[in-house]
């Protein structure tokens, strides 16, 4: 079923909302174009809530594989313990949030059909194929202690901390790709606002799945068992920063959909839950409710980073004019994009 | 795989695998004879048994299918210029231009009441012959026509991003869904360039609800030798069928027949092999701005930069591990 689009005239000038107090200066002067009617070129990706949420979810368990490999070498239990919880946790919620987004959830294992280096949804699919089992072995094998006594002098019993061992490590391996995977998946799309970040934001992605993870650390361990996880959370924090800075410097006309609306807004508060809690957990280090509060603090921020981010992107399909400009620009310019331009080639 | 495989000109069918397959098959969609009589939309509904999209008129001026979508197909673009098409006379007379008139708001009686309008002229077309008004009172009109639909592109973006395989390259070099292998994760409709595939949504009892689907160029009635729907349907050869090369020729022909009759903005859309998505299997004529069509103007496929994209996804992962591995070091816990 259509929207009945409202009556716009086919000329209609460009330009986001001006929003005053904040010192917001658009990026770009206001472009007029043409359209069809006011209606958007390229489609919005039919996702809904479930996939900001996974894109956050994925990059915590990421991260929190991570540190509790490191955690295991470091014979810090206290540590260890909660970070492959919170890895199997997120992991299984964001399974359920992927199945759940399908168009038909019964077909699944579809996913499994092909292998394809093209379709970074077929990449992740595999990456999450192995990275999902370890970290559910890794945490699973921490019950072993107050599992019935039958089980525990069986053969799973005896073998449960070696295996434990070995499937946090592979966890660990392929935590890195499961954080940054998912920066690939929204880039390679012609949605504007997330095909034109795509250089940077891998980056984007991998700092806030750190500062996530390295929140749920200083919020979960004793302060004695939690240095790792606030380091990792402070480094996390000031890649996102910094990158998202220079990512949202670089994009141009399609940087605009992060700084105004709702998605907008959501960028403002990831900026200022991110940096809070990373003050915070500096701060904290001595003061265990501190740091619970610089860990949601730094949560928060990871999340609304996500959810910011993907609505940008939503938002940028749903106007014309971030397709329609650009493009234009190029072709007035008598720079269309051409593959026998040696210059347009892309780098092999 | 060749060299082209990710960019570049290609044979699409080949670079798939098969082996000697038939000419590439492809639409030219010349507009400049379409009379938007839209019976590519009805043929096409009727041939793939698609469903209703919506029975709401949208003010778009003859146009209330609004654009391609899982529903949609084909779909016939309207758009009514000021503007005069070459030589020809609009027809379309009236002592003013009534372009600023809000029609409705008079009709509502929030216009200005006094005085009431003997009559207002709505500026549609009348059926009088080109010039029985006197030359004087004629206002340059004209309709464009477009009727749309996938592009079959050489290098395609949803084929690329599907995770199943249900998208594949047929012997055609066309791209088409296989309904039942599509699990609906919806990457398709966010990676096409155009906006054409969309995940069907509606009642359950449709096999396709949940599916991703768009046009498959009657992949069943070319394995039959037979022409697709919409061009066996269509009246004024608007819509032709063939060979991709024969009709790229033909365009370039057609074109410059236009252009020399003074319609200056007659221009070739999706023709190039050497365009940001490798030439279109389905191609157009248009008289104006590939924009005022709802088209974009230089559609690049998205996986032209997925090489760079990996490349730094994989920097990042390796920033991260290097990252969680310096956050261990310097001390014991």
């Amino acid at each position: 079923m259509h929207d009945v689009p409202a009556r716009d005239a086919p000329r209609r000038r460009g330009g986001g909302r001006r929003k005053g107090g904040r010192g917001e200066q658009l990026m770009v002067p206001e472009a007029e174009f043409t359209s069809y009617y006011g209606r958007p070129i390229v489609k919005a990706s039919p996702w809904e809530v479930d996939i900001p949420v996974y894109l956050f979810l994925g990059g915590l368990a990421g991260g929190s594989s991570l540190l509790a490999a490191g955690a295991d070498l470091q014979g810090n239990a206290a540590l260890r313990i909660p970070m492959r919880w919170t890895a199997i946790g997120a992991i299984a919620v964001s399974f359920a949030a992927l199945v759940h987004d399908l168009g038909k959830p019964s077909r699944f294992h579809h996913m499994l059909r092909v292998a394809k280096v093209t379709s970074p949804m077929s990449v992740g699919t595999w990456i999450l194929t192995v990275y999902g089992p370890a970290a559910g072995i890794a945490a699973a094998v921490q019950a072993l202690p107050v599992a019935p006594t039958a089980l525990r002098r069986s053969w799973i019993g005896r073998s449960g901390p070696l295996a434990g061992r070995i499937a946090g490590f592979v966890a660990a391996a392929t935590a890195p790709a499961v954080a940054a995977y998912t920066a690939v998946l929204l880039s390679d799309t012609a949605t504007p606002t997330w095909h034109d970040s795509h250089l940077q934001l891998p980056f984007v992605f991998v700092g806030s799945a750190s500062a996530a993870a390295g929140g749920a650390g200083i919020a979960l361990a004793p302060l004695s068992a939690s240095g790792p996880a606030r380091r990792l959370a402070v480094g996390g924090a000031v890649v996102e920063l910094a990158v998202s800075e220079y990512m949202e410097k670089q994009m141009g006309l399609s940087a605009e959909p992060l700084h105004t609306g709702r998605p907008g807004a959501m960028m403002r508060a990831a900026k200022a839950c991110t940096a809070t809690g990373a003050v915070l957990a500096v701060a904290g280090h001595r003061n265990r409710a501190v740091s619970v509060l610089a860990g949601a603090s730094l949560l928060a921020g990871s999340a609304l980073t996500r959810f910011g981010i993907f609505y940008g992107g939503q938002a940028s399909a749903r106007d014309p004019k971030y397709t329609v400009v650009p493009q234009r620009e190029r072709v007035d310019a008598g720079r269309p994009v051409r593959s026998d331009d040696p210059a347009a080639r892309p780098a092999r | 795989m060749d060299r082209n495989s990710f960019y570049g000109p290609v044979d699409p069918a080949r670079d798939a695998g098969w082996v000697d397959p038939p000419a590439r098959k492809g639409f030219f969609t010349d507009t400049s004879i379409c009379i938007g009589c839209k019976a590519c939309e009805v043929a096409c509904k009727e041939w793939n048994a698609v469903p209703e999209d919506g029975m709401s008129l949208t003010g778009m001026s003859y146009d209330n299918s609004v654009g391609l979508g899982a529903s949609t197909w084909r779909h016939v673009a309207f758009i009514e210029q000021p503007a005069s098409s070459g030589n020809q006379e609009s027809g379309v007379r009236h002592d003013e231009s009534h372009a600023n008139l809000d029609v409705l708001a008079l009709a509502g009686g929030q216009g200005d009441p006094s005085p009431p309008p003997a009559s207002v002229d709505l500026g549609m077309p009348l059926p009088t012959l080109p010039g029985a008004g006197g030359e004087d009172s004629s206002v340059p009109f004209r309709w464009l026509m477009e009727s749309d639909v996938c592009k079959h592109c050489t290098h395609a973006a949803c084929l690329d991003v599907c995770p199943t395989g249900a998208l594949f390259r047929t012997e055609f070099g066309t791209v088409v869904v296989q309904d039942d292998i599509c699990n609906g994760c919806g990457y398709c409709v966010p990676a096409c360039p155009y906006g054409v595939i969309e995940r069907r949504e509606g009642p359950k009892n449709d096999h396709a609800v949940g599916v991703a689907q768009k046009c498959t160029l009657c992949y069943d009635r070319l394995g039959e030798g037979m022409e697709p729907a919409c061009a066996k349907a269509c009246p004024t050869q608007s819509i032709q069928f063939g060979d991709l090369d024969e009709l790229r020729q033909r365009a370039d022909v057609r074109v410059a027949e236009l252009v020399e009759a003074g319609v200056v903005d007659a221009q070739l859309y999706g023709h190039d092999p050497a365009d940001g998505i490798g030439g279109a299997g389905a191609f157009f004529l248009l008289l104006d701005k590939p924009e005022v069509y709802g088209l974009p103007p230089d559609p690049v496929v998205t996986t032209r930069a997925l090489p760079a994209m990996w490349g730094r996804a994989a920097m990042a992962a390796g920033t991260m591990l290097a990252g969680a591995a310096m956050a261990f070091l310097g001390s014991r816990r």
